[in-house]
């Protein structure tokens, strides 16, 4: 499996060497999947839904635009390895519901506000999208999502607040919830369950 | 020069400090040698945030107007502006020390300190301290230190900490009680803010898995950010996900 995903992975880099025309994700790609995004979350937050809906719209944009299960494969580290298949997508679906309520939670404080995309470009191996959120009464903050192709569909991984990753969040948070279960992936699926 | 402002949560973590520095043989993500001491400490605090710290922040929020928290708020920013110029210009970042100037003016002469009209007409604040000036001067960030009452830092800005702590240069321009004003304008700021984010510190203080382990990596995450050193240990992580 291992030697499959680095034989994937180089072919990807590969293709994306040998130019625009095999490689055919760009910033407009990117810009346009944000632009979806946040259109997305500025009509759930502004809806005046209840939270318990907009939990559940949440999700929906989570499932429809993130690479949800590459994602949370990410914030297992190194214990992703010694998971199994089954294991690794009963996390996802768990993951996929815990944070579509936490960032959620945290996405229904800007009600009333808005989130603006600013720009996009190429970073490292992925694309960062710029986006501005302005709130009433507060200095307007930065938020950036990464994009990327290499899951097959152009999805963002990650968000990005002042400098926040959302994924380095997330490692933190299941590295110790898996310290607490003592390692066990099972264990900390149902702990994960019962905090979403 | 950082356009946005710092993300609100963090302003709860400022402070004083710390002398010798410990830096580690190679950059790292996390330098967190004092671990043992900075639990103890961050056991405390917690305890005092939910005994004192959240409770008055509340009774502050509820019984206080927002529109005089806002004025609250801008006059300890506006206090501080003095010392942002210094700092700018130690830096050597003449712009934002002119535009800091510019902004110190406005909000003089058009909003008494209290109303912030300088940042309708496109002087948003732009922070910085001592801290940043040594990271200019090329301090190497050391440890990551939570101090006692006053949360995340880390030995170079627990040092800038001390210094915007002492040097703030409208303290000579006031004598008696009223040198009691910028402190007392920056606590009551810092209680507003608790209050303003409530629901995303209540989340990390109370229902993270590891509120220590958490902060530490949300502070040192938003510091590096804000002096603009982009993101040092994230690159493995999607070497990861897409399998490389």
């Amino acid at each position: 499996m291992n030697r499959r995903s680095v034989f994937i992975g180089g072919a990807a880099i590969a293709a994306g060497f040998a130019g625009h025309g095999a490689f055919a994700f760009t910033d407009a790609d990117a810009k346009a999947l944000i632009n979806r995004v946040v259109a997305d979350i500025n009509g759930i937050i502004n809806s005046g839904r209840s939270e318990a809906a907009m939990f559940g719209q949440f999700e929906q944009v989570f499932r429809r635009y993130a690479d949800v299960p590459n994602v949370a494969r990410a914030t297992l580290g190194r214990d992703a390895r010694s998971a199994t298949p089954a294991q690794l997508s009963a996390f996802a679906e768990v993951f996929a519901v815990y944070i579509s309520r936490k960032y959620g939670r945290r996405f229904r404080e800007f009600i009333g506000g808005e989130i603006q995309v600013i720009s996009a470009a190429p970073v490292k191996r992925w694309f960062e999208v710029q986006t501005v959120t302005r709130l009433q009464g507060q200095a307007p903050f930065s938020v950036v999502f990464r994009v990327s192709d290499r899951s097959g569909r152009d999805l963002f991984f990650d968000i990005v607040i002042e400098g926040i990753s959302l994924v380095r969040t997330e490692q933190t948070e299941i590295g110790a919830l898996l310290d607490q279960n003592r390692g066990d992936i099972d264990a900390m699926i149902q702990d994960l369950r019962r905090r979403s | 020069m950082n356009q946005f402002n710092r993300l609100p949560l963090l302003a709860i973590c400022a402070a004083i400090g710390l002398s010798a520095c410990s830096v580690p043989d190679e950059q790292v993500e996390v330098h967190d040698p004092y671990e043992a001491t900075n639990r103890q400490i961050h056991a405390f605090n917690v305890g005092l945030d939910r005994a004192l710290v959240r409770p008055t922040s509340n009774a502050y929020g509820i019984v206080v107007p927002q529109p005089v928290r806002t004025g609250v708020s801008n006059f300890a920013n506006y206090i501080d502006t003095p010392r942002f110029i210094v700092n700018d210009l130690a830096q050597g970042n003449v712009g934002d020390a002119g535009h800091n100037l510019a902004r110190f003016v406005v909000n003089t002469i058009f909003g008494l300190g209290i109303l912030d009209p300088a940042t309708d007409a496109g002087l948003e604040t732009r922070r910085t301290g001592f801290g940043e000036t040594l990271y200019v001067w090329g301090a190497e960030e050391g440890a990551y230190i939570e101090l006692p009452v006053l949360g995340s830092s880390n030995e170079r800005d627990a040092v800038g900490q001390i210094v915007d702590f002492i040097s703030n240069p409208i303290s000579g321009t006031l004598d008696g009680a009223d040198e009691a004003i910028p402190p007392t304008a920056n606590v009551m700021d810092r209680l507003g803010q608790r209050y303003e984010f409530q629901g995303t510190i209540d989340a990390l203080l109370y229902e993270s898995a590891d509120s220590y382990a958490q902060l530490r990596n949300l502070y040192l995450q938003n510091r590096r950010f804000e002096l603009g050193q982009g993101d040092q240990g994230e690159f493995d992580v999607f070497d990861d996900i897409y399998g490389e």
